[in-house]
């Protein structure tokens, strides 16, 4: 069967009624999620994960797909009306956009925002679903050594490519590695920095580390900063329609955005920021009106929106096809499938097609339902964004301990939540990012496996690892991502990196 | 490089709270290594075991404390800002209650003291009102997720009452 027929297949799986359900419940919940302020996908994904823990595969991926994509929605809709972005990847978007609904064209900024995610969804969802059989045949021949050295290559971007130190990066990565190691040993069934603990020799679970670290963590640094005031919502004045010239505005940066943002989030290399920050200087560079920009220019919205959600689809490539996930919501969702036991990677593809075609589908369908949605329920949302800082915050916590109690009520687990609560805040507050953490724990183990896997067939010869090509030219690539912003950053030259830094998503 | 003895204002001291950093990492590497010299000898015949990549994990974290200890010294850590320590007392105080109270009182109480406290932490202090609602919606919680989503929520006292 080729591409084609695979998806048309998957499309009738993701339209039988229950599953489509489960996309309207996933996107909705996703959305209305997402737009809390302070809450971006990747919090949205790990908060909402046990909602799905009592569907089936099928249904609960499908659910997934949904959240995932609704929480970049409901994302852009906080940083056009609050201006607090609740993801990284929005910041751009709050730029132009507040400006906009400040200047009470919040509606236009909206239905552009919405209708270039969708746009950029559609676009990108099938440029995924044509790459990924590909790269799947690419994936077979590769051996344990260029699993690893791909992996490695994952390691340097998430943690030390951007953001503001490179020593920072790496050790929030070791951290997470160094959690990764607790539990019992895979290949030699040894218990591992257990110390006795029988609760530790499943290892450390990633979705109550991924809560802790963004919710609890997260709670704990708004509330050490004190009471700074209410936040200003912008009230959507007038239309939310858009007028001819901004449809003739906004049709190619939605075009060029989607362009810039699939390959960068399908490449392994870190998540979406770093398209629409690409975008919106490509947008301001080509611009007819370059008066507007700063002031509220509607391509300035468009162009970052697109190549927002053009690189989350981008993210699912090697996320489905290498079972590599490159963000801290990509590592959440790899813990969603593993909670059913499945690996995403080539095998997922032969092993369990419906699956996998299935759940492509469904984010075509979650696209769809997500305009539909967005744009008539905007005052919905807009209503979600007023609700008073206690009990937003006191209602998040209610709901991240409700998923590591519904996973495993024990003392132990809430006392690890509170623990890795804590440090989440601590590293919050001496600036070391998070996410690195969560890919480190998730991706520690898989790397391991390979790195063993690779010695033991050249018995114990590192050299092996850089004898075959691939694995030499991603080591490298790794290196360099390494090393070059190192120099960058004792130049001087750092700025331009910590602005592309990941913190969240 | 005068550090230290002289009275150097525009030189920052030594940052403390990054020195601890370091030692706190340098600490996690000294848990690996004594780990890992517990399993020793347990490696296969291609030298490459269950030892090797903590070994190697736990070399790289007394790199990194030593590269903190570096950047502590000339205060290349980024300024911080003040930190309010009452709210966060709020917040942890109101995890610790729901982790002991969970296995005695319920999921809706020992939840609902946790959303009082989270609400006390940010400035909403009125307890008797926040901690009697905080129940109120735990439980309706509850419902929803023990009885429609099948989640295995603790029971309690309160949940016995009407299930």
């Amino acid at each position: 069967m080729n591409t084609f027929e695979f998806l048309l297949q998957g499309l009738l799986i993701a339209a039988q009624p229950m599953n489509l359900l489960y996309a309207l419940i996933g996107v909705t919940l996703g959305t209305a999620v997402g737009v809390l302020p302070g809450i971006g996908p990747a919090l949205t994904v790990a908060l909402l994960l046990p909602v799905t823990y009592q569907l089936d595969p099928a249904g609960s991926l499908i659910m997934f797909a949904g959240i995932y994509y609704g929480g970049m929605y409901g994302g852009s809709t906080t940083s056009i009306l609050l201006n607090t972005p609740g993801e990284s990847a929005s910041i751009v978007t709050a730029l132009e956009g507040n400006k906009m609904a400040r200047a009470g064209r919040g509606g236009p900024a909206l239905a552009t925002a919405a209708i270039g995610s969708f746009v950029a969804g559609l676009i990108a969802t099938l440029g995924l679903a044509f790459i990924a059989p590909y790269i799947v045949k690419m994936a077979l021949i590769f051996g344990p050594r260029e699993y690893f050295a791909l992996m490695v290559l994952a390691f340097v971007t998430v943690s030390s490519a951007f953001g503001d130190s490179t020593l920072r990066g790496l050790t929030s990565l070791f951290v997470g590695l160094a959690l990764a190691m607790i539990g019992i040993d895979q290949l030699s069934g040894q218990a591992r920095l257990s110390f006795g603990i029988p609760d530790l020799l499943d290892g450390i679970e990633v979705t109550t580390l991924a809560v802790a670290m963004f919710a609890i963590g997260e709670s704990l640094y708004i509330a050490a900063q004190g009471d700074r005031g209410p936040d200003k919502i912008e009230a959507v004045r007038g239309s939310v329609w858009m007028s001819a010239t901004d449809w003739a505005r906004s049709w190619k940066p939605w075009l060029r955005g989607t362009a810039i943002g699939f390959p960068i989030g399908a490449m392994p290399a870190g998540g979406a920021e770093i398209g629409t920050f690409l975008s919106y200087a490509a947008e301001k560079r080509l611009t007819k009106h370059p008066e507007e920009f700063g002031n509220g220019a509607i391509e300035g919205v468009a162009g970052p929106e697109a190549a927002n959600n053009a690189s989350a689809a981008g993210t699912l490539v090697p996320l489905l096809t290498l079972g590599l996930p490159t963000t801290a919501t990509a590592a959440i969702m790899l813990a969603g499938f593993q909670q059913y036991g499945l690996q995403p990677g080539p095998l997922l593809f032969a092993t369990n097609p419906q699956l996998v075609w299935g759940l492509i589908a469904s984010l075509l369908i979650a696209n769809l339902m997500l305009l539909v949605l967005n744009l008539p329920l905007i005052g919905l949302w807009v209503k979600l964004l007023s609700i008073p800082k206690p009990w937003l915050y006191a209602g998040i916590m209610l709901f991240a301990t409700l998923g590591t109690i519904g996973a495993n009520p024990s003392v132990f687990e809430l006392g690890m939540l509170l623990a890795f609560g804590l440090l989440g805040y601590a590293m919050r507050v001496f600036g070391y990012p998070i996410a690195p953490v969560v890919v480190g724990l998730i991706l520690g183990p898989l790397a391991e496996q390979q790195l063993r896997r690779a010695l033991s067939i050249s018995q114990g010869d590192l050299t092996t690892l850089v004898a075959s090509p691939v694995a030499l030219v991603l080591l490298l690539i790794a290196a360099a991502a390494l090393i070059v912003p190192l120099i960058l950053r004792a130049r001087g030259r750092g700025q331009v990196l910590s602005q592309l830094a990941a913190s969240e998503d | 490089m005068t550090n230290g003895t002289k009275p150097a204002d525009v030189k920052r001291r030594p940052d403390w709270a990054a020195l601890v950093i370091a030692a706190v990492l340098a600490v996690i590497a000294g848990v690996m290594f004594w780990d890992v010299s517990r399993l020793s000898g347990a490696a296969g015949y291609s030298q490459v075991g269950p030892t090797t990549v903590p070994y190697a994990i736990a070399v790289c974290l007394l790199g990194l404390a030593v590269w903190t200890v570096f950047e502590a010294w000339r205060g290349d850590f980024p300024e911080r800002e003040h930190q309010q320590l009452g709210p966060v007392f709020w917040i942890v105080a109101g995890l610790a209650a729901q982790m002991l109270l969970l296995k005695v009182a319920g999921f809706s109480i020992a939840t609902g003291l946790l959303f009082a406290f989270t609400a006390a932490g940010f400035g909403q202090r009125k307890l008797w009102k926040t901690i009697p609602f905080g129940i109120v919606f735990a439980f309706a919680v509850w419902v929803v997720f023990s009885k429609l989503l099948q989640l295995s929520l603790p029971a309690g006292p309160l949940e016995h009452l009407f299930f």
